[in-house]
């Protein structure tokens, strides 16, 4: 059994296994669940994810309140020009960006770790296979390794936006998605949570602030940004960069931020971007 | 790790939000399992966060579709006010007061031929959900798997009949809660399963003596 990312990494050294390994072990254990259906359920799970990272590329949906009707194609078409970032980095937001508005539109998503901040870790996932050509058997580990690093956060911190502000969600799936871009490009189970640290400290702090309560803005521009946090996370991790504060402590620190948010920073939409005149006018026109 | 990967990653769902649509259609959902009767009205009371912010969220279609039977994940969510009008179904929300510890809270009101019949609950965030009164039987369930409330007379033997049955029918029993008003007053158990409970099953329960009622929720999860 293991509570932290320090205790994992041990068992994962004691049985030369990877984190994805004993991950799985211990959702066996837990669940009660074959080692089959709990495979089946997260093959399930990647699926969905990658239906919901492709559906709005081409095809525009139609959100509550129309602030993000069409962002996916928006980044997409423009993905495909002569770019600042490159191509890859502007497709991977478009990946994040499709997530958000199919939720946003009532469409079928897979909560990674919240349906708000639904987009980071498809993106990464089918961004980085379908660019570096990795198999889809080891993309399901990657999203078992995410999940893993996604229970830390669950288990010693929050990943919920009215608890943490968006660091517990936007941050929480950016250092999920860090740790299975590291794993699929072969990095050690260590650096692989070097990368996780990586992304949760880049953004540490950031706040919950829905215009008009929505599920939209920024919600959905913080899933592109928070999929490209990720993927500059992982590459941190893999050129060596030395993470001198261990992961458990960057959990630790972001749910003490958290605490430190005052509750108008915290989802109720009663401060930051929500509440400057623009976003207010935005609540007036949608609910009157 | 005592929590559970599928619930980091998950729930499957439409969107846009877990507490808000996923928790508000599987409420729903858990309350037309309850009631499990034909009815031509249902009424929405919505408390706490669900009263000010259901139209943002979609909670409104997600509870209509969760009446109708439809899962949180069932892509006809946002569909639902038209699906309730083509199957002759009238449906309204109005604002209420639940004593509730919890945020979000609901009373669904299903209106038949045999009268009304309320479910009171919470969406609890995540997806998550609890039940916490059935047409005035005060209770606590999660609905993630299926579950047998029973309400009976506290005399001695009731419960032994009862999971005697269950054994008999080969249902394997996970969790088992008694409680009662008083000695010798009422008491009900709920009993979470591992098995969907058949029809003739609950028939027997419903003639063991001393038993009041069977209320079932036959829903299974993951």
């Amino acid at each position: 059994m293991y509570k932290d990312a320090r205790e994992l990494i041990k068992l994962c050294k004691e049985q030369n296994k990877h984190i994805w390994e004993v991950a799985l072990d211990n959702e066996v254990k837990l669940t009660g669940m074959s080692r089959e259906r709990v495979m089946a359920h997260f093959s399930n799970r990647l699926e969905i994810m990658f239906n919901s990272a492709l559906k709005a590329l081409h095809a525009k949906q139609a959100t509550k309140g129309s602030l993000i009707d069409g962002v996916a194609n928006c980044q997409y078409e423009y993905s495909n020009k002569e770019t600042i970032a490159g191509n890859y980095i502007n497709y991977v937001m478009a990946l994040a960006y499709s997530c958000s508005e199919v939720n946003a539109s009532m469409g079928k998503i897979c909560a990674s770790p919240t349906a708000g901040s639904c987009g980071i870790v498809p993106a990464v996932l089918l961004g980085v296979m379908e660019n570096k050509n990795i198999s889809r058997e080891k993309t399901l580990e990657a999203l078992i390794t995410a999940s893993a690093v996604g229970a830390i956060f669950t288990k010693n911190a929050t990943v919920a936006g009215a608890d943490g502000g968006c660091q517990a969600e936007c941050g929480v799936a950016a250092s999920m998605a860090a740790a299975a871009a590291a794993y699929m490009m072969g990095a050690t189970d260590e650096r692989c949570l070097d990368a996780a640290g990586f992304a949760m400290i880049n953004v540490m702090g950031l706040v919950c602030d829905p215009v008009a309560g929505l599920v939209a803005l920024p919600c959905a521009q913080r899933n592109a940004s928070g999929a490209v946090n990720a993927l500059i996370s992982a590459d941190m991790a893999l050129a060596g960069q030395v993470a001198h504060i261990p992961f458990d402590q960057v959990v630790d620190s972001m749910f003490k931020v958290g605490k430190m948010l005052p509750p108008q920073l915290r989802e109720t939409a009663m401060g930051g971007i929500a509440t400057t005149p623009a976003g207010q006018a935005i609540y007036k026109e949608i609910f009157g | 790790m005592n929590i559970s990967l599928l619930d980091v990653v998950g729930p499957v769902m439409i969107g846009p939000s877990s507490s808000h649509t996923a928790g508000a259609a599987k409420l729903a959902k858990t309350a037309r399992l309850i009631y499990d009767k034909p009815f031509s009205r249902v009424r929405f009371g919505l408390g706490g966060s669900f009263a000010s912010t259901y139209r943002g969220h979609f909670t409104d279609y997600a509870l209509v579709a969760g009446a109708l039977g439809m899962s949180e994940d069932d892509e006809r969510l946002g569909q639902s006010f038209d699906i309730a009008g083509e199957q002759g179904i009238e449906f309204d929300f109005y604002p209420t007061e639940i004593p509730s510890v919890y945020e979000n809270t609901a009373r669904i009101t299903f209106i038949g031929e045999e009268g009304e019949f309320f479910v009171e609950g919470a969406s609890l965030g995540g997806g998550r959900i609890l039940v916490t009164n059935i047409n005035g039987l005060a209770c606590e369930i999660n609905a993630t798997c299926p579950t047998i409330i029973v309400q009976q007379q506290d005399v001695k033997g009731v419960v032994s009949d009862v999971s005697t049955i269950l054994a008999f029918n080969n249902i394997n029993i996970g969790i088992m809660k008694v409680s009662r008003t008083s000695r010798g007053d009422k008491a009900f158990c709920v009993i979470e399963c591992d098995d969907i409970i058949p029809e003739h099953v609950i028939d027997e329960l419903r003639q063991v003596n001393n038993v009041l009622s069977v209320v079932v929720v036959n829903i299974q999860g993951e």
